[in-house]
């Protein structure tokens, strides 16, 4: 019976049998993987996604550092009820530039993939430092020394860099400037050539008007703390893809 | 093994797999029957599943996925599925958009669709800064009492609602800036110790150094009564708050005062006529409204 009946090979050594394993499950691992790194559908082309300003990335690094993915997901799904509470559902382009992405799969805390712009800076600064002030039946654990803590880039251009190279399209001149436009961004006392560089730099890869928000996003101007990233990088979620170029019957964009 | 003979297992009759440890068999037992008809059926159950719905990727270069014959679309379904509930609210929703507020007060099934509407949208999006039931917090004002900082009407809690305070994208938003005395150099520390006397006083606090109140009263007149009014009644056209009743947005402690004296406050709420359709928007504002203290 020819090659069935040669199993006893198989059985008989263990190496050969862990390597025979290491295949068998690889190929249900391929054919379900590779695919997603060539198909054009894979991401959605969308209007208005951008690269993460240096702020943003260094809000991110907190976001990540603090674990708020173990709370919080970033993910509306495409159900109802979470497009009726939360906005649109989120698309694949949406986290393209997240390495790792914050999909998420726990909701102790509400999702926050478009909490961008739904609440004001001082919400988020006074929330973040004490949760239950504002919303007593919360059990969110304060996050108070964000505030006091100045915020520490001095290695956001190689942030950026690792970024570029796992596929975020960074140029060069962004890379240069990761500190400048970090302080612009936040510093109500830069200057406005400077702000203005950061928005066009970040608005030409957005190809959309109005996605770099530059103010003092902590209310306290005279400090970079680790509230002003972080605050940034939340108000920024979920505002970069404009939805009124988005069709949802495209075939290319249907799941 | 192709060479391995039928070796029947005595007491049970059953054929062995031939293979013996220390002198114990394997009996080699057919699967039982049902269990391989359900994998048999999970089998044809998957090539049906992926003729039906988009499941097989294409090979590199040739495109995307099959599409199935079923046209599934978990997108399209939500797309559905949210017109469909915006449906089933429709006959009440567009009398709602096209009823005036003042109409919609004095309709009592409309208004109490719009309660029933106001409040769950409330509860998510706007208890989260005002509180359940509008309570209020420090630094966010209190809807369920009588007292506005714009405007306590129904068409006005409406324009504040869909164009926010302060929120600089919106052209019609609520817009002013009270100026940081201290931090921007306008007043020096102890004029602003005086200036918080005088508030203090005007608000009916008892213990008020005098002294430095009458001092601050000149510096009130000639600094904030553009805004404040004369007495620090306040203006609702640039959102100035009454001074003299005993209402604090940011507390009423001397060091609260002398706080937004010095830094000023200049608080935000986003506009939500973007987020938000104008049913919602409309029934937020009747909801409001009717918390306590609408005008």
């Amino acid at each position: 019976m020819g090659l069935l009946n040669n199993h006893g090979v198989l059985e008989r050594h263990s190496l050969i049998l862990t390597i025979a394993i290491l295949i068998t499950v690889s190929i249900g691992g391929i054919i379900q993987m590779a695919p997603l790194f060539y198909m054009e559908n894979t991401i959605e082309k969308v209007e208005g996604m951008r690269p993460y300003t240096p702020l943003e990335v260094a809000g991110r690094n907190i976001y990540l550092r603090e674990g708020c993915y173990v709370c919080h997901s970033q993910m509306v799904r495409p159900l109802r009820d979470e497009v009726e509470r939360y906005g649109h559902y989120s698309l694949a382009a949406e986290s393209m530039y997240d390495h790792p992405f914050q999909w998420g799969s726990k909701r102790t805390g509400p999702d926050l993939a478009r909490v961008g712009g739904k609440y004001s800076d001082e919400w988020h600064v006074d929330h973040l430092i004490d949760p239950r002030a504002l919303v007593p039946e919360s059990i969110m654990p304060p996050y108070a020394f964000l505030a006091e803590k100045s915020l520490d880039y001095d290695n956001i251009e190689a942030d950026l860099k690792a970024l570029r190279m796992v596929g975020v399209p960074y140029t060069d001149e962004m890379i240069e400037n990761a500190k400048a436009d970090l302080v612009a961004q936040v510093d109500p006392e830069a200057y406005f050539d400077e702000q203005d560089a950061l928005t066009a730099r970040y608005t030409e890869a957005s190809g959309r008007e109005g996605t770099v928000q530059i103010r003092d996003f902590d209310l306290d101007p005279d400090r970079i703390t680790e509230m002003d990233a972080l605050v940034a990088y939340l108000q920024m979620t979920g505002t970069l893809v404009d939805f009124s170029t988005y069709e949802a019957e495209d075939l290319m964009n249907r799941r | 093994m192709s060479d391995h003979n039928k070796d029947i297992d005595q007491p049970t009759g059953v054929e062995t797999t031939g293979h013996e440890w220390d002198g114990i068999k394997e009996l080699n037992n057919p699967l039982p029957r049902w269990w391989l008809y359900i994998w048999y059926a999970t089998i044809a159950f998957s090539l049906v599943y992926m003729v039906i719905m988009p499941a097989i990727p294409a090979l590199p270069g040739l495109g995307t996925n099959t599409r199935g014959i079923g046209g599934h679309s978990d997108r399209v379904n939500v797309a559905n599925e949210v017109e469909a509930l915006r449906s089933a609210r429709a006959e009440e929703g567009s009398m709602l958009v096209n009823a005036s507020l003042s109409e919609i007060q004095t309709d009592r099934s409309l208004q109490q669709f719009a309660m029933a509407a106001g409040e769950s949208a409330f509860g998510d999006n706007c208890a989260t800064c005002h509180g359940a039931g509008g309570r209020g917090a420090k630094g966010y004002p209190t809807l369920a009492d009588d007292v506005w900082l714009w405007s306590g009407t129904l068409d006005g809690i409406e324009q504040t609602i869909r164009h926010g305070i302060r929120h600089e994208e919106d052209p019609e938003t609520r817009f002013s800036a009270m100026p940081a005395f201290g931090r921007d150099g306008l007043l020096t520390t102890s004029q602003i110790d005086d200036v918080v006397s005088h508030v203090l006083l005007i608000s009916g606090h008892d213990e008020v150094d005098e002294d430095a109140a009458a001092r601050g009263a000149d510096i009130f007149a000639a600094q904030c009564a553009t805004c404040h009014g004369d007495e620090g009644k306040g203006d609702r056209s640039v959102g100035a708050p009454n001074l003299t009743d005993q209402n604090w947005q940011f507390g009423s402690e001397y060091r609260d005062i002398y706080n937004t004296v010095y830094n000023a406050r200049n608080a935000h709420m986003p506009a939500w006529g973007e987020r938000l359709d104008d049913a919602t928007i409309k029934s937020l504002a009747v909801y409001v409204h009717s918390l306590g203290g609408g005008e």
